[in-house]
């Protein structure tokens, strides 16, 4: 039996009182912000409970907002999109992190996909995921500088000898009188 | 859609191409009539050199052209193979070196023979040199007993069959040296898969062939041709269509039997995981390259023609053909059955290695005692 | 802030994550590496294997990284369109489609008759190409040489109908956001119905030489079990997941592009050569679905109004208010999702390509182990992977 937004919302707050800090039901995709403090407790719930059923994380994301008009609503968010294959309903719950630091406990005790997916995470982004049984890069490599999905991450000059930033090296070499274009890094 | 070429190269490869083509019909026309010369060259001998000299001459001339027809077979195989590869998946194959691609071997060969010679580092480097000079020879030595037609045969020993399987186990040995001595896991598993095949299939070999030898009384493969002429047009004694055990016939599953064993131990598909091309890269040719990867190449060849001789000898009559005997006949059976080898190459996937050896042993061994025993059991009956 | 840029040369030995210190006696750490035949793209596997039994794998990914999701917010959300295009590279039409329907999703825009049943008409060959691609490729890592040939051959003319339609053979640009780029030119319907005619017996001969061949099957059919939790779990999709018997598929369940009109079955894995959720049940689900997708673009054929502006919707700049959308399609691969977050101004604020290959290769290491190496192809294959959408 399908549940919309609210009803979702309603039962999670009847067990977990407080923990949804807010909830926007009018728009496109409705979302709950959800306290981070119980996030496993309250994953363990959705996809346990008979009625909820929430079996599938299929899209776990981070987004970082850093307006630049309004920089105390700084933070990072982390979206988790939940389906229920019985009941074909689907939530859409939302976590707020600070930008330093972030840090929360895994889930990939309760849906074992997140366990790719918070690697993905702590690549791009930097979230700290406490408890990961695998906890390192995932797409770039080991050495890497930095987080590239955050807002405020800079190109690095170069890494390992190879030029990032092309214009200003190529440049630098040009002047100096080597030929530009030719091998495979340029 | 036709490229246009420049008059010049079209000229040269055409008469090129012609050339070839005219050798090959010359080949076949040579192989045709090798008994009327082997008969003048035999008199001639006797005529003028003292019987040791005329044998050990005529054993050289006899060397001599075996020779030259497994180093020249393996070029037309292998553009024979491309051909029938193209054509069963609805292409056309090589058609622009030469009409119909006939010079592509030569020119693959020609490209082979130019390439660099690496041998990798940390390998052993004399049992990587010589690798593929085991297996060609695993291949090759075998023609020594093949008969060809009526006193016809290099050698004709009394064990001839004997001799056939052990030069073939050589075969075995010159790829887990390749896959050893190149230092590289992926080749080490070709190796080690190819010995592992190679020496379960020799035993059901072996027990058909000796099936076969029950029949006839002898290990000598010109015997085992003789015991096969007579009949109408010559071909309705041939063993294949001898001994129905009851309802059995028996020498018709020995002869499917062979043929499987014979494409396990040429490491033809299906059972070619030792050169699995999408498992292993190349297996345990990984590391070859050039002329060394060409020998291996030949030596594949030349075990699929020899073990397809074999199988048209042992139970298709060997030369006594249907109403031509002669080396002709011999040559058509063996091509006949290495395009049956081809066929199912690009028909069937690939056996695991673990099915591969449970087939082996668990399904053809007690198949081939079952033969065995109603051989026996049929010569004793029929004696 | 970016951290100073540290870095150091790894040692060979770092790039493994086995080590070879902790090998008990006859075990061996082999790598498939970044370059083999039968990745389907740059995947480097390393595995723990105790003669030909694999102990333990672990996949390593990033080879093909090329980070669209930051490239996504420096440009404005129709110039993302050539960038979700090369996720997956081998069904392209259905990664813009999902964009599009994402960013429809966000503002509102709703589409005429001829642009849905053109967009069905495009993503339904596209599966159909998709699914000969994987059927002929997994043949061929099993040793079948001949259908991949056959099966390329009906994907040529597909990719002939699509170079028609829209001038690119594999990567089109065609889904834009409120509409498609190009309509479709005449007699094109025509053609793909002498194409659908052509296809029919092919699926069969297909079946005849690959599907029910002893030999394939004692190599697929009981290889590489994913039962179903295991696979709901990990967030399988698409044909991974419908070849573990759970009947999930987005064109029913959240249908897009007038999908509920049409009639078709959704194959599912029944465990016929063996357990449910073999190798085998995930290609022949895929077999069925080619024929399925013939049955819808039969009745789309049928639909297609005649009239129609296929850029009557497309907005002149794509402006959404602020706010977020999550839309999926089912693509040949799974279910491919976009998370798109606005901020109101004409760039994307973020853009989150969910791919269900990502997914797919997560559950590799829980279902290798304990199979032979030449099941680890078996499984690659049958898992249906594109490094493209892997990577991102």
């Amino acid at each position: 039996m399908s549940l919309d937004a609210a009803a979702v919302q309603q039962k999670i707050e009847e067990k977990f009182p407080g923990k949804v800090t807010s909830a926007e039901l009018e728009v496109v995709d409705p979302f709950l912000v959800v306290d981070v403090s119980t996030i496993v407790e309250m994953c363990t719930f959705l996809r346990d409970e008979p009625e909820l059923a929430f079996d599938m994380l299929h899209c776990h994301s981070a987004v970082d907002y850093l307006p630049p008009k309004a920089p105390e609503d700084a933070r990072i968010e982390l979206v988790l999109h939940l389906t229920s294959l019985k009941h074909r309903h689907w939530i859409v719950l939302k976590i707020m992190l600070p930008r330093e630091n972030p840090k929360m406990p895994t889930l990939e005790g309760v849906w074992p996909t997140a366990n790719w997916h918070e690697r993905e995470a702590y690549d791009l982004f930097g979230i700290e995921f406490e408890g990961h049984s695998d906890f390192r890069r995932l797409l770039l490599p080991d050495d890497w500088p930095g987080y590239p999905l955050r807002k405020d991450w800079e190109w690095p000059d170069e890494w390992h000898g190879m030029a990032v930033k092309p214009t200003e090296k190529m440049a630098e070499r040009a002047q100096k009188g080597e030929q530009i274009g030719v091998g495979p890094f340029d | 859609m036709a490229l246009k070429r420049p008059a010049l190269e079209a000229q040269i490869t055409n008469a090129l191409s012609a050339a070839v083509i005219a050798g090959a019909a010359g080949a076949l026309v040579l192989i045709a009539m090798i008994p009327t010369v082997a008969g003048l060259i035999r008199e001639q001998l006797g005529a003028s050199l003292s019987p040791t000299m005329a044998s050990v001459a005529s054993a050289a001339i006899g060397v001599g052209a075996t020779v030259f027809l497994i180093t020249q077979l393996p070029i037309f195989l292998i553009w024979l193979e491309r051909k029938i590869a193209a054509h069963i998946q609805d292409r056309l194959g090589p058609m622009r070196v030469g009409w119909h691609g006939v010079l592509q071997s030569f020119a693959d060969g020609l490209k082979l023979l130019f390439k660099e010679d690496i041998i990798v580092d940390g390998a052993d480097r004399f049992l990587f040199k010589l690798a593929p000079f085991v297996t060609v020879m695993g291949a090759f030595a075998a023609f020594a007993v093949l008969p060809w037609g009526d006193g016809l045969v290099i050698s004709n020993i009394n064990i001839g069959l004997l001799y056939a399987i052990a030069i073939t186990s050589f075969g075995a040995i010159g790829l887990l040296m390749a896959g050893w001595a190149s230092n590289n896991k992926y080749a080490l598993y070709g190796g080690m898969r190819s010995a592992a095949q190679m020496v379960s299939y020799e035993i059901p070999t072996a027990i058909i062939i000796l099936t076969i030898v029950m029949q006839v009384g002898s290990l000598n493969l010109q015997d085992v041709v003789v015991a096969q002429q007579g009949g109408f047009g010559n071909f309705t004694n041939w063993f294949i269509f001898r001994l129905h055990f009851g309802f059995l016939p028996l020498n018709m599953i020995g002869f499917i039997v062979f043929f499987i064993c014979g494409l396990a131990e040429t490491n033809r598909n299906p059972f070619d995981i030792p050169e699995a091309e999408s498992e292993l890269v190349a297996g345990f040719h990984t590391e070859y390259s050039g002329m060394r990867f060409a020998m291996f190449f030949l030596a594949e060849y030349g075990a699929m023609f020899f073990v397809s001789a074999l199988g048209a000898v042992l139970y298709l009559g060997g030369w006594s053909g249907p109403f031509v005997s002669g080396p002709i006949s011999l040559f058509f059976k063996s091509l006949l059955l290495v395009f049956v080898q081809m066929w199912l190459r690009w028909t069937l996937p690939r056996l695991r290695v673990d099915q591969l050896m449970s087939l082996c042993w668990k399904y053809l061994i007690p198949i081939c005692f079952v033969v065995l025993i109603g051989v026996a059991i049929a010569g004793v009956i029929g004696s | 802030m970016s951290t100073p840029t540290v870095y150091k040369d790894l040692e060979p030995d770092e790039t493994y994550a086995f080590k070879p210190e902790d090998l008990e006696e006859d075990e061996m750490i082999l790598n498939m590496g970044p370059q083999h035949p039968s990745t389907h793209g740059v995947l480097r596997i390393e595995l723990k294997t105790d003669g030909e039994v694999v102990k333990d794998s672990r996949p390593h990914i990033g080879y093909l990284h090329r980070n669209f999701e930051k490239h996504a917010e420096n440009i404005d959300y129709q110039g993302v369109i050539p960038f979700t295009d090369r996720m997956d590279y081998v069904g392209s039409m259905a990664n813009s489609l999902s964009y599009a329907v994402a960013v429809e999703k966000l503002m509102g825009i709703e589409l005429n008759e001829r642009v849905q049943s053109i967009r069905v008409l495009v993503s339904e060959l596209q599966r159909i190409a998709s699914h000969l691609l994987a059927i002929g490729t997994y043949g061929m890592d099993i040793g079948a040489f001949t259908p991949f040939l056959h099966a390329f051959r009906e994907r040529e003319k597909i990719l002939d109908l699509f170079e028609w339609l829209c001038g690119a053979r594999l990567l089109y640009n065609y889904n834009w956001v409120g509409g498609v780029s190009h309509d479709l030119p005449e007699q094109w319907t025509d053609r793909t119905r002498v194409f659908l005619d052509e296809f029919a017996p092919v699926i069969e001969e297909l079946d005849q030489l690959l599907s029910h061949n002893k030999i394939f099957t004692a190599r697929t059919a009981t290889v590489g079990i994913i039962p179903p939790e295991l696979a709901v779990g990990y967030a399988l999709t698409g044909p991974n997941l419908r070849g573990s018997g759970i009947k999930w598929d987005i064109r029913k369940e959240d249908p897009y592009c007038g999908y509920e009109k049409y009639e078709f079955d959704v194959p599912v894995g029944q465990g016929r050569y063996g357990p449910i959720g073999s190798c085998w049940d995930r290609y022949y689900v895929r077999v069925e679905e080619m024929r399925q997708s013939v049955r819808i673009l039969r009745q789309a054929l049928d639909v297609l109004p005649a009239e129609g502006d296929v850029h009557e919707s497309v907005p002149k700049r794509v402006k959404p208010k602020a706010g977020e959308a999550y839309g999926r399609t089912e693509a040949p691969r799974g279910e491919l999702g976009f998370y798109i977050v606005s901020d109101g101004s004409l760039v994307p604020m973020r853009v989150k390509g969910r791919s269900p290959c990502f997914v797919a290769m997560s559950i590799f290491h829980e279902i290798a182990k304990g199979e032979m190496i030449a099941d680890m192809i078996a499984i690659i294959g049958s898992l249906d992977i594109v490094l493209g959408e892997i990577d991102r």
